[in-house]
């Protein structure tokens, strides 16, 4: 007798999403044995609008293609436009620059480490990570008056200023943080149920890596040592002492660990700008005045994966083409190679383990193809990732606490 | 031996190379040998493939192959320029998997066909976009 093919929808529309997608899974019993997605649904023709708006405007627009990564975009498009100027930025724009983008990437990783406890049933986790994630836009808020949207980003440097007196105040929130990330990062690694739950699901190998493109913290868990920070430093990437952190497995256990272990050495980052730029005065910006005709690429590492601008310009004061690619373009097709032969329960964190994704598993419905009845809608789907999660507990003889 | 070299010893006349500064790279080929070089590229040269970028010139279609050159810190862009009256490439699909959906978004923005691509439908754009209209055309 064959085996009957359920169709599991997930997506379209959640509000934490940056890019709405669809997921069709194929499953057969509890295994899924095909994915196939659409995206689209909130296209919003930031290439085309980018066409009309002036060379200055577009830092504004393209913040607003994502409101966790809002400042890599800007990032990697004043590298862009810097790359057809042929310029060199001031010092000090290029340490501001890099304490953004870094901030940026502790308040993202937790994020999404706060969904993924959630979906495992550890709402302690969710709490705990976004408590922490608070200061960090603090922090945001004081440099730059905005949690999200910094606007810092400018062509030929940044828009403002870090005041010498802040940086005290920052310095103590950072080291504040650091302690609670520590304890964070040591409890999943040593805890027994996350390992169960997590270790050998939804893995990912160095050859999928390769043939999708797969960049972020997505390919680093899978060993694939890339990161555009350190091949091709933009900022002041080259002027601080850091480390690439990759781990082995290419599992969702590891996509959590180099995260968390990214954000410890995103605040030694930030400590190490903040130090150089301390006490000293300087330019925060080099005047640009026209556009010449030409092309330019720029890329910026952003929280999920790099982030790729490509811009021409024909010497007026807007760009002819401009395309942008955000790292989830290239990640999300690895749910082809990561999903299939999982099973159900443990799809919503493969989907949540790249990143973009718990965004889509918010409305989710399980449909019996023939007689087109709901069989699961998606707080069916979290029941049974965190009814596994009670099972393991039970398991390995530990007390299931939420 | 650098990519550029490589590139440049493998196909000699058939690719032209611009470099506006040492960290892009420009080759220029003809759209016939555009399968063999970015085979070369990705799969010989161990390049990552990033994204491909279409565009509408005044008197013709080009596309960009962007691919990361990541020991040296280089980005390696492919160009091709194709036909204003019928562009058409070959799908790049069977040597990069990833580029299935890059080409299906050229095709619906541009109107760029891609010859022997699996499934070429709409990604961005709904369904039932009428046939014939390309938001990113120009001219």
């Amino acid at each position: 007798m064959g085996k009957k093919r359920v169709v599991v929808p997930i997506g379209p529309y959640h509000p934490l999403l940056e890019e709405p997608e669809y997921f069709t899974l194929y499953c057969e019993g509890e295994k899924v044995v095909d994915v196939e997605w659409q995206p689209g649904y909130n296209h919003r023709a930031i290439e085309k609008i980018s066409e009309s708006k002036h060379w200055d405007q577009v830092t504004f627009l393209i913040e607003r293609i994502c409101g966790i990564c809002s400042t890599s975009h800007p990032i990697a498009y004043v590298n862009a436009v810097e790359d057809l100027l042929q310029i060199e930025i001031p010092e000090r724009a290029k340490y501001i620059r890099c304490i953004i983008a870094e901030l940026e990437r502790i308040h993202s990783h937790l994020l999404w480490f706060g969904l993924a406890g959630h979906f495992l049933g550890y709402n302690t986790v969710f709490m705990w990570s976004w408590k922490y994630r608070e200061p960090v836009l603090e922090i945001c808020e004081l440099i730059s008056g905005n949690r999200n949207h910094y606007a810092m980003m400018k062509i030929g440097g940044v828009r403002r200023d870090i005041e010498d007196e802040d940086i005290p105040v920052i310095k103590k929130k950072l080291s504040e943080i650091k302690g609670k990330l520590e304890m964070l990062t040591n409890a999943v690694l040593d805890d027994p149920v996350l390992a169960a739950r997590l270790k050998g699901v939804g893995i990912l190998t160095k050859e999928d890596v390769k043939n999708y493109g797969a960049v972020g913290p997505t390919a680093r868990a899978s060993g694939v040592n890339i990161d555009v920070r350190k091949d091709e430093p933009y900022a002041a990437y080259d002027l601080i002492e850091w480390n690439v952190i990759t781990c082995e497995n290419g599992d969702v256990f590891d996509k959590a660990v180099v995260r968390l272990l990214e954000c410890l050495e995103s605040i030694k980052i930030i400590e190490q700008c903040l130090d150089a730029i301390k006490g000293k005065k300087g330019e925060i910006e080099t005047e640009v005045r026209d556009i010449p005709p030409g092309e330019g690429i720029g890329h910026g590492e952003a929280p999920r994966g790099e982030v790729f601008h490509y811009i021409r310009s024909d010497g007026t004061n807007r760009p002819v083409r401009h395309k942008v690619r955000a790292p989830s373009y290239v990640n999300i097709p690895t749910f082809k190679a990561s999903c299939i032969g999982e099973t159900i329960s443990d799809v919503a964190i493969i989907l949540a383990g790249v990143d973009p994704c718990y965004c889509c598993t918010e409305r989710v419905s399980v449909y019996d193809m023939e007689k087109k009845k709901k069989i699961y809608d998606f707080s069916d789907l979290i029941k049974l990732s965190q009814e596994k999660t009670k099972r393991v507990c039970e398991e390995l003889g530990v007390k299931w606490k939420e | 031996m650098n990519a550029e070299n490589r590139l440049r010893e493998k196909f000699g006349e058939k690719i032209k190379i611009e470099k506006p500064n040492e960290k892009r790279i420009y080759v220029t080929c003809d759209k016939d040998d555009l399968e063999e070089i970015v085979k070369f590229i990705f799969r010989d040269m161990d390049a990552r493939y990033i994204v491909a970028t279409g565009l509408q010139n005044f008197d013709n279609f080009e596309i960009l192959y962007h691919f990361g050159i990541d020991e040296e810190g280089k980005v390696l862009s492919v160009r091709v320029y194709l036909d204003k009256d019928k562009p058409e490439v070959k799908s790049l699909t069977h040597i990069i998997p990833g580029i299935a959906w890059i080409e299906r978004e050229i095709w619906e923005l541009l109107g760029i066909n891609f010859v022997g691509h699996p499934n070429l439908k709409h990604l961005l754009l709904p369904e039932d976009w009428p046939e014939g209209n390309y938001p990113l055309r120009k001219y």
